[in-house]
C-alpha cells in the first residue's frame, strides 16, 4: 500500500506532501527517537505525537515510509521545512496512535 | 576503487543541525550504490554517535571512510568522557537533561543501538578530557 492510499483509506490531512508513492510495509508507534530509530524498520509508517527537526532526521535515515502526527500533534515550522527539502511525508489526523495502527494493521 | 574519506565538524547544543553529517552520509552511501539495509546500518550508528556529539560533549568531529569492503567511522570529542563505558552501555541508561528529553532524546538506547547496528565498537573514553569512538560496518 501506498503513501497515498493510506491517506484516503485512514482520512488523514496532508501536512507535507513528500513522496506519496512510497510503499508502506508496516508500521511502528513512539515517541522516544533512538527507541523508534534502533526498531523501526525500513518502509514503516511512524506514528508518533513528536513534531520537531530531530524526528524528521530519524525518519529519513531509519528510512520510514511516513509520518502520521497522531492526536493532532503539531509539526514545528523548522522540523515542515526539513520535511519538504527532503521529500518527508507528513501527515495528522485526530486519532490516538492505537486506533491509527489498529486501521493499518487491517489494511496491510 | 580506493576509499573515500569524508570530515564532519559537528557543533554542541545546536539540535536544529543535529543529524547533517549522518545525513550527508547517508546520501553518499546511496550514491555510491551501496545495500540499503547497510546504509541503514550505518546511518542510525552514526546517528545516534552524532547526537551523542551534541548532546553530551559540547559538539566533535566525526571521520569517515568508506571502502568496498567497510565502513569505518571515528568520533572524537573534548567533552566530559563517560565515567562508567559499561554501565552507559546498559538499555535505558541515560544523562540526557530534561530539555534534551523533551525533544524525544535521552531515552537510553543511543550506544545500545550503535551497538546493534555496527559489526565493531570500540569506546576511548578520559573522564575530563574527551571521548573517542571506533566503529565499523562490514558491506557484505
Amino acid at each position: 500500500m501506498t503513501v497515498k492510499t493510506l491517506i484516503e483509506k485512514l482520512n488523514l490531512k496532508v501536512i507535507v506532501e513528500g513522496d506519496m508513492d512510497r510503499e508502506i510495509t508496516g508500521g511502528y508507534c513512539g515517541d522516544l527517537l533512538s527507541w523508534v530509530m534502533g526498531r523501526a524498520q525500513s518502509g514503516d509508517c511512524w506514528f508518533t505525537v513528536m513534531g520537531n527537526i530531530n524526528a524528521i532526521g530519524v525518519c529519513v535515515l531509519a528510512d520510514c515510509s511516513c509520518i502520521v502526527l497522531c492526536e493532532n500533534a503539531t509539526l514545528d515550522d523548522n522540523a515542515k521545512e526539513r520535511a519538504e527539502m527532503q521529500g518527508v511525508a507528513i501527515l495528522s489526523s485526530e486519532e490516538n496512535s492505537y486506533t491509527l495502527a489498529t486501521k493499518l494493521g487491517n489494511l496491510l | 576503487m580506493s576509499s573515500l574519506k569524508l570530515h564532519f565538524n559537528v557543533p554542541g547544543d545546536d539540535f536544529t543541525r543535529a543529524g547533517e553529517a549522518s545525513g550527508s552520509v547517508k546520501k553518499t552511501l546511496k550514491d555510491l550504490g551501496f545495500n540499503p539495509e547497510v546504509v541503514r546500518k550505518t546511518v542510525i550508528a552514526l546517528y545516534e554517535a552524532e547526537i551523542n556529539l551534541v548532546i553530551h560533549a559540547g559538539g566533535g568531529e566525526i571521520d569517515v571512510e568508506i571502502s568496498p569492503q567497510c565502513i569505518d567511522m571515528v568520533l572524537t570529542d573534548k567533552g566530559p568522557g563517560i565515567p562508567d563505558v559499561e554501565l552507559a552501555m546498559k538499555e535505558g541508561y541515560s544523562t540526557a537533561p530534561d530539555n534534551v528529553r523533551s525533544l524525544g532524546f535521552g531515552a537510553g538506547m543511543g550506544l545500545p543501538n550503535i551497538k546493534k547496528y555496527t559489526d565493531d565498537m570500540k569506546i576511548d573514553s578520559v573522564v575530563g578530557e574527551g571521548t573517542t569512538m571506533y566503529l565499523k560496518v562490514f558491506t557484505n
